[in-house]
């Protein structure tokens, strides 16, 4: 039988193991340790919010955004002329536009805010480290965590927390990673292998390492943490500057139609004032896309620290929302990470329930998941006993007989019976020296699962009598429950799946059937993921996989989202654009709909800002003009009581719907798996027709309050 | 004078017949002529002569460079011999024709806007008329059309800077459409009554007794390109108002087929040149829907406008020609302005004022439906541009049309050509405004002032080239900046153009999957249709409330 190397280390559970055992495929937000930033605006992260929101508010920093810039000008303007004409109207239109801009600003802190309390705890656990530099003489110093460079070497021992990130030359520790992953199980980190890296912030349980430090200072892992969630690093993404694009020009053209105006209304003999003429621009620009852009990148990156997902910029994110092909590993992604017993077959001479109970008797002891497998499928066939403990205290002398490479099989000596399971060619031999011999149907059973890809386990019992085999256990990949539609809903989002397995193509045909996936790769080598990926690439698809290993770092980097586990070398990290810190290769899923809902919330705020200026033309327009040629008052379809009226209500509506459109933002719009038809359908109803029939109400309200404003109304 | 709703309802729907039954074939013919490879006996003259290698295509920037530097020439040459009229055959009396007017008219047959500036009858002859004005008609619309077939290129192409050879596309748009079709169009309208002789004057007895000078010409040959081509520069000042023009309903409707046939039949062309047929059948479902529209809204208003009190003081009557009646006055009017033409049966100035504003309106869409030749099809390609890009971040997925991204540098182009037009026509009209001496030169007031201004601008601005009248454009002033919105409205749209076919042919091929945001079907058709509308409305409305509305919601 098989054992995995994590394996022997029983007890220190690895984290891709408890999160994939309980939590196979889950949505967004779901895993249980995640600290889940409240989606709902509270009073307290507002008023937090106001302080760095009114900082916000300098020209310097108000111009990366040049729609917002726009209305700081304008509301600079009309203070300039409330200073030297104040009249009730122009000071109220003048508040309200300050108010827009920093409404503006405002959704922009309060985004930040909710990843600075992770921030926080997070350079705490780097505060005051101290670190024992090993001296090229062999002594050790001890320095502080934050002055560590490039290659030096450090000690750690059990209770130390680690200086830096790092990589293990020597030892193996049980380490807490839990302030960075958020899950309390330790891991083992152990030099050489895959899973010889460090993080910095993270705490040794036991035993002794040395590290050799692979980070500059400010670097680090948790440094990079800290950036991102504190939205300090972010960059424009190339969708972000289309969109710029889109609403600077849509700007413009209205700064055109607002300046034109004036000599136009003029030739009319009505002359609009100046803060009237901002106010309608004002109410044109794109501004509550252009006030909450920000706050949607920041919010979308915050929603994959919550999913435990480093990216290194957000382009990574958005390209993980056009991912068209997803390669997945089949061992712990697509099936449990170990193989576990389907079914019995007992030789012809022997009674099914016979074997079950000796099969179960020789799992007993076989503490490792195939063993358990066979214990809880023979739960399934009704077969119980007692358990070892009880056997133990038992009249009969109980002797566990450990599985060892050279035997290559385990089980149970009961007053001397003998019970074993193991490889087919070790029981066989195993009877064959006791005189006894494998049975013809047994022989053909053992070949039989063998080439459908399982692996045959054979049960056997000896006493003084002699031995015999008793029939064959089927141990064979499980598909976790759920792959197949989870696999369906891809489809229909249009991404193909391909599986990756070092399995033969038999196997891996079964497999890939029974999962669902589009298409696989068997016997797969880490070149053959690159040629993968790069025959993906030239037919213009776009790929994402999961990677831990050295090996995997030229594929992760070809790919177009790399996600490298947590537990993997310092190399695939280095390769990768993202670090899944629960180690998941599940959670790729997840980022493709974390990306596309981060582009979703984009879309939909810019068809809604853009179909509400319809409505703002039906308040204002009639407004300017309904004096000079009464017939205009035809437009006044919303009935507004007057003309500063409507161009007040016109201009609080968009102030307010940026504060009302915040906690949508931050939240993101909802993604639902269906197909890209669907999907622009059902926004452009929400937001396209709803963003053209919604001001007309809101606006309709307002002037229904504020008309009791004497001098409004 | 009534407007008779059967007869308005028969003469759309036998357009709708005849454009529906003739797209297909016709676009099949298009594809076919800008996808060979062989040669015709005049097109290797032209090539000989003009040394062009028909063998090697063009990258994006070269291309440009050859429509333009072409552009300027014709420009240069038409402004030169216009004013070396006097010495040249063929002119009769008339001499050299006003350094602004000439400008200005080199400009606008170049532009394919075909604004008339000056009177046919008194300022050309017949040398001008058919060597000059005449082969513009036909190069400023293969212009067109070749700029629509790069950019067509450019989609269906991948990784390549080629987008063919401007000279061989010219010369293949003119020799194998425009001539042949235009041939044809010509015979039926002398069939059906349109002038063609050689003779500047006739002089005919009337039945007072009295004697009358009328001006004839090669009349029907240059009607036919003048219309096939989306010109609209008529060889008389009164346009197809003209009887020697327009003679009569039968070619009055066959004007709007011409002018129709040719930009309907591109997106069929462009759906085959794409390897996809539905994404041809979407824009010409949205051109379609669009033309509809405004030529019910037309029809509705023209027919409103009748029972006014306007209508009692000389209503429907003035500016109508009498020989068509209101409907394939109303049907004339909204095929011109949708298109490019810029011809007209009837004086935009006296349509009832929410009919002028429809005018304006088509215009102001951008001319899309279906647009003049090639310039329809391009701008109506570039609000799908912006209308996938905004579906694509709605289903969340970087946008994409037919296989191409569109990111910064795609959409940095788009945006700037949908920002061309308004600007130019409300900046222009602006500044114009501002002008108490130019705005002599339009005399009327009130709203109806402003509407005549607007309309110029937004003609020119469009390369339309119809006017709603009342505006004297020949002095240096605003023959001037109309030359600019026509030079620039014609220009920078072709320079975003080509640099967009080039970045698209740059690029691989994103083959589509379920995740692919479909740019064919009703779905997108009426996001497409929604966006077109919508940016125009955002652009134009409060102007068109200080103009056509004022004037037609005045009580």
């Amino acid at each position: 039988m098989t054992r995995t190397t994590t394996r022997t280390q029983t007890g220190l559970a690895t984290v891709p193991e408890t999160l994939a055992d309980g939590n196979p495929l889950g949505t967004p937000g779901d895993h249980k340790h995640h600290t889940k930033a409240p989606a709902k605006l509270t009073a307290s992260s507002v008023a937090a919010a106001l302080p760095v929101a009114i900082r916000k508010l300098a020209p310097r920093q108000m111009i990366h955004s040049p729609v917002m810039f726009t209305v700081l000008v304008g509301a600079g303007l009309c203070t300039a002329i409330c200073l030297v004409r104040p009249s009730v109207f122009s000071i109220a239109v003048t508040a309200w536009l300050w108010l827009t801009v920093l409404f503006g600003t405002l959704s922009e802190a309060i985004a930040e805010g909710r990843g600075k309390a992770q921030a926080d705890s997070l350079r705490a656990s780097r505060q005051g480290v101290q670190a024992k530099l090993r001296l090229p003489d062999g002594g050790t110093k001890e320095v502080a965590g934050t002055e560590l460079r490039l290659n030096d070497v450090v000690i750690c021992e059990a209770g130390d927390v680690i200086p830096s990130d790092g990589e293990i030359i020597e030892g193996l520790a049980s380490v807490d990673e839990s302030t960075i992953t958020g899950e309390s199980a330790p891991v083992i980190r152990e030099s050489g292998g895959d899973r010889s890296s460090v993080t910095g912030g993270t705490k040794v349980l036991s035993d002794r390492i040395v590290v050799r430090i692979t980070a500059e200072p400010g670097q680090t892992f948790i440094d990079r943490m800290i950036k991102l969630v504190e939205g300090a690093v972010r960059q424009k993404t190339p969708n972000e500057i289309a969109l710029h694009v889109l609403l600077v020009s849509l700007t413009i053209v209205f700064l055109v139609v607002t300046m034109s105006l004036a000599p136009f209304a003029s030739l009319a003999g009505a002359t609009p004032s100046p803060i009237v003429l901002v106010a309608l621009l004002v109410c044109l620009i794109p501004t509550t896309i252009g006030a909450l852009v920000p706050a949607i990148g920041i919010a979308g990156m915050d929603r994959l620290v919550q999913h435990n997902v480093l990216a290194t910029s957000g382009r990574a994110v958005e390209t993980a929302g056009d991912i068209t092909t997803l390669l997945l590993d089949k061992t712990g992604t697509i099936t449990y990470g170990n193989r576990r017993a389907v079914n019995f077959f007992p030789a012809n001479t022997v009674d099914m329930t016979e074997l079950i109970e000796a099969a179960r008797l020789s799992s007993l002891a076989d503490e490792t998941p195939e063993g358990r497998s066979v214990v809880d499928l023979a739960a399934g066939k009704g077969v119980s006993g007692p358990e070892l403990a009880e056997l133990g205290r038992g009249p009969e002398q109980l002797t566990v007989v450990e599985f060892s490479a050279s035997t290559r099989m385990s089980g149970l000596d009961l007053d001397g019976r003998q019970v074993r399971k193991g490889a087919a060619s070790a029981v066989t031999a195993f009877v064959a020296d006791l005189g006894g011999s494998i049975p013809a149907e047994v022989g053909r059973r053992v070949q039989e699962i063998s080439a459908q890809g399982g692996t045959p386990l054979l049960v056997a019992t000896a006493t003084h009598d002699g031995a015999r085999i008793l029939g064959t256990i089927h141990l064979a990949d499980v598909v976790k429950p759920g792959m197949q539609a989870r696999f369906a809903e891809l489809r229909k989002m249009g991404i193909r799946t391909v599986m990756v397995t070092g399995d033969n193509p038999v196997t891996a045909k079964a497999i890939a059937a029974e999962a669902g996936v589009d298409d696989f790769l068997a016997e797969a080598t880490p070149e053959d993921k690159l040629a993968v990926i790069k025959k993906e690439q030239a037919a213009g698809r776009l790929v994402a996989m999961t990677g831990d290993g050295t090996n995997d770092a030229p594929a992760l980097a070809a790919a177009d989202v790399g996600v490298a586990m947590n537990s993997g070398t310092p190399a695939a990290k280095e390769a990768a654009n993202m670090v899944d810190l629960d180690s998941d290769p599940t959670k790729l899923i997840n980022i493709v709909g974390i990306g596309k809902q981060l582009l979703i919330t984009r879309g939909a705020l810019t068809t809604f800002s853009i179909a509400n200026d319809v409505a703002k033309y039906f308040a204002i327009v009639p407004a300017l003009f309904t004096a000079t040629y009464p017939g205009l008052g035809l437009l006044n379809i919303m009935g507004l009581t007057s003309p500063a009226s409507a161009i007040l209500s016109a201009v609080i509506f968009n102030a307010l719907i940026i504060i009302a459109l915040i906690p949508l933002a931050l939240r993101g719009v909802k993604y639902r798996a269906v197909s890209a038809n669907q999907a622009l359908g059902r926004n452009l109803l929400v937001y396209g027709l709803g963003g053209l029939i919604a001001p007309f109400i809101g606006i309709k309200i307002i002037d229904l309050i504020i008309s009791l404003i004497p001098g409004i109304g | 004078m009534t407007f008779n709703t059967a007869s308005f309802l028969i003469q759309v729907s036998a357009l709708l017949l005849a454009l529906a039954a003739l797209h297909k074939p016709l676009g099949v013919y298009l594809a076919r002529v800008f996808e060979g490879t062989t040669s015709t006996r005049p097109e290797r003259l032209f090539y000989r002569l003009a040394g062009v290698d028909a063998g090697t295509e063009q990258t994006w920037s070269v291309y440009l460079r050859s429509v333009l530097a072409f552009s300027a020439v014709s420009i240069l040459v038409v402004f030169l011999l216009q004013r070396l009229q006097g010495v040249l055959p063929g002119s009769g009396t008339l001499t050299g024709v006003d350094p602004w007017v000439a400008m200005n008219t080199a400009i606008s047959f170049v532009t394919n806007t075909n604004w008339q500036t000056y009177v046919p009858e008194t300022t050309v002859g017949i040398f001008v008329q058919m060597a000059l004005l005449a082969v513009q008609n036909f190069l400023s619309a293969a212009v067109g059309i070749v700029v629509a077939v790069a950019l067509i290129r450019g989609i269906a192409r991948a990784k390549t800077d080629r987008l063919g050879n401007f000279w061989v596309d010219l010369a293949r748009t003119t020799f194998r459409v425009l001539l042949p079709m235009a041939v044809v169009a010509a015979v039926v309208m002398v069939i059906g009554g349109v002038v063609q002789n050689f003779s500047p004057t006739d002089v005919i007895n009337q039945a007072t007794g009295t004697t009358q000078s009328i001006p004839g010409g090669p009349v029907a040959s240059q009607e036919a390109i003048k219309i096939l081509g989306t010109n609209g520069g008529g060889y008389f000042n009164a346009n197809s108002a003209h009887p020697f023009e327009n003679p009569n309903v039968f070619i009055s409707l066959f004007q709007v087929f011409l002018l129709l046939l040719i930009p309907s039949a591109l997106p069929y062309a462009f759906g085959r040149m794409v390897g996809d047929q539905k994404q041809g059948y979407t824009v010409a479902a949205v051109m379609g829907t669009l033309w509809l529209t405004s030529v019910s809204l037309t029809g509705w208003a023209v027919a409103a406008g009748q029972g006014t009190a306007t209508a009692v003081a000389g209503g429907l009557g003035e500016g109508f020609e009498q020989r068509f009646g209101a409907a394939p006055s109303a049907i004339f009017a909204a095929a011109t302005t949708l298109t490019s033409t810029g011809a007209v049966n009837v004086a935009h100035d006296s349509l009832p004022p929410l009919a002028g504003g429809v005018a304006m309106v088509n215009m102001m869409l951008g001319e899309v439906a279906p647009g003049g030749t090639g310039s329809g099809l391009y701008g109506m390609l570039i609000l799908s541009i912006i209308s996938v890009f905004i579906a694509g971040l709605m289903v969340g997925r970087t946008p994409e049309y037919l296989g191409k991204k569109i990111g910064p540098p795609q959409m940095k182009l788009s945006a700037m050509y949908i920002l061309v037009t308004p600007i130019l026509v409300l900046a222009l009209a602006g500044i114009t405004v501002l002008l108490p001496d130019v705005m002599t030169n339009v005399p009327a007031s009130g709203p109806h002032q402003f509407s005549e201004l607007l309309y110029a601008f937004t003609s020119g601005a469009n390369n339309n080239g119809s006017a709603f009248g009342g505006i004297t454009s020949s002095g240096p002033y605003l023959s001037t900046m109309l030359g600019i919105a026509m030079l620039l409205g014609r220009f920078l749209p072709i320079v975003l153009v080509l640099a967009l076919a080039g970045s698209f042919a740059r690029q691989g091929k994103i083959p589509t999957s379920a995740g692919t945001v479909p740019t064919h079907g009703p779905l997108f058709g009426a996001l497409l249709l929604g966006v077109t509308v919508i940016l125009t409305a955002l652009s134009y409305f409060p102007a068109l409330a200080l103009g056509p509305l004022a004037e037609g919601l005045l009580q």
